[in-house]
């Protein structure tokens, strides 16, 4: 069972708090851009160059900004991608406390097994458009759920509101045709 | 080396709270979004609100440092972004940090979610200099803005209202409208079918 709204409320608004209290607001989206970078980088040692004034890449998204992204593919073990893999062990650690998750769910979720049934592949296949269209569009607007909606309106950011206006005017109707019946 | 220590450390924290809220379930994502069970909403808007308040009322005592206020930039993409991001976010109830903390706390789906993340990313960086020419990713309404001019910060302000006040007010906005807000808008409970 999840927390109580109250309890959860408070210490999901503690945690962004503290992330811009002790360094800066919470974001993750571009950090798929930035392992993108990384394994592309791998292969083709040419897409990210040191120059004079800090880093530079062949693609332009990366050498945007001055290079802001080219320089976190350089270097990995930055603030904002070590975070990341941090949320990954706390969110593993959290759920083996509460001893983990349970065996049905872990491929097809309950509340998509009673709307599409228990097959894997096609709840594989629609967590992978998913996947892509909620990542294709997060670097279109430049930020996700953490760093738009919640970062950016705790921050009182128009583009934090904008986000949030676009993302539930999808989400809600796209859930209330997929999901119609109840656990 | 400080830095990469607190990134562990929030980092961590964040995750575990993601975890435990429910947010990395996406039944629990799509019972919010069908409007059936509301109270993942009342825990994002309690967390918003105590969020701003702490952080305004901290800048205004002087406690927090105004300075790592980051502000993203307004167009017209943000908003057709979002768009996309909602429509994704419905169908696999995962937003990209709930994937990521899913995958790892052993959702075998959220694997799959990471993989169609990963090449929507990469689809995008090639993509960008179409997006970039459209006009989309142009500024409207000043760029980086907050609603309100928030003392020595380096944003500019939609309004001239006192952004550290208008901060708070709107965050006990938000807390407001998580009490407000009813347990579900959708439907009603379930009703437990007669035995055949």
């Amino acid at each position: 069972m999840p927390l109580n709204w109250k309890t959860g409320g408070l210490l999901l608004g503690l945690v962004f708090f503290a992330a811009v209290l002790l360094v800066k607001p919470i974001g993750v989206s571009t950090q798929f851009v930035i392992l993108d970078g990384i394994v592309a980088d791998a292969v083709n040692p040419d897409l990210v160059t040191k120059t004079d004034e800090g880093y530079s890449s062949t693609n332009t998204y990366l050498a945007e900004s001055g290079g802001k992204y080219a320089k976190s593919v350089a270097n990995p073990l930055n603030y904002s991608f070590v975070f990341v893999i941090a949320m990954m062990a706390g969110g593993l650690l959290s759920a083996l406390a509460r001893g983990g998750i349970p065996v049905d769910d872990r491929w097809v979720p309950a509340l998509w097994r009673v709307n599409f049934g228990d097959c894997r592949v096609k709840r594989s296949v629609a967590a992978f458009l998913g996947g892509f269209i909620v990542l294709y569009g997060a670097r279109l607007a430049g930020g996700c759920t953490s760093g738009h909606m919640m970062s950016g309106m705790m921050q009182t950011a128009l583009s934090g509101y904008i986000f949030a206006a676009g993302a539930f005017a999808a989400a809600i109707p796209v859930s209330l045709m997929l999901f119609r019946k109840e656990v | 080396m400080t830095t990469i220590l607190l990134a562990i450390v929030i980092g961590a924290a964040f995750g575990a709270v993601l975890d435990r809220v429910g947010a990395s379930n996406p039944s629990y994502i799509n019972t919010m979004l069908n409007l059936t069970n509301l109270n993942l909403a009342k825990t994002i808007l309690l967390a918003i609100g105590t969020g701003s308040v702490l952080m305004f009322g901290g800048q205004m005592l002087g406690l927090v440092d105004v300075g790592h206020m980051s502000v993203k930039t307004a167009y017209l993409g943000v908003f057709l972004g979002g768009l996309l991001l909602g429509a994704g976010w419905a169908l696999s109830g995962y937003c990209p940090g709930t994937g990521v903390v899913a995958a790892a706390s052993g959702r075998k789906d959220a694997l799959f979610f990471i993989a169609g993340g990963l090449l929507g990313a990469a689809a995008y960086m090639v993509s960008y200099p179409a997006w970039k020419a459209s006009g989309l990713l142009d500024k409207i309404a000043g760029g980086k803005v907050t609603l309100g001019t928030v003392p020595s910060a380096k944003y500019e302000g939609l309004t001239a209202l006192p952004g550290d006040i208008l901060g708070i007010v709107l965050g006990l906005g938000f807390v407001a409208l998580a009490f407000a807000l009813p347990k579900r808008l959708m439907g009603q409970p379930a009703q437990t079918q007669p035995a055949e």
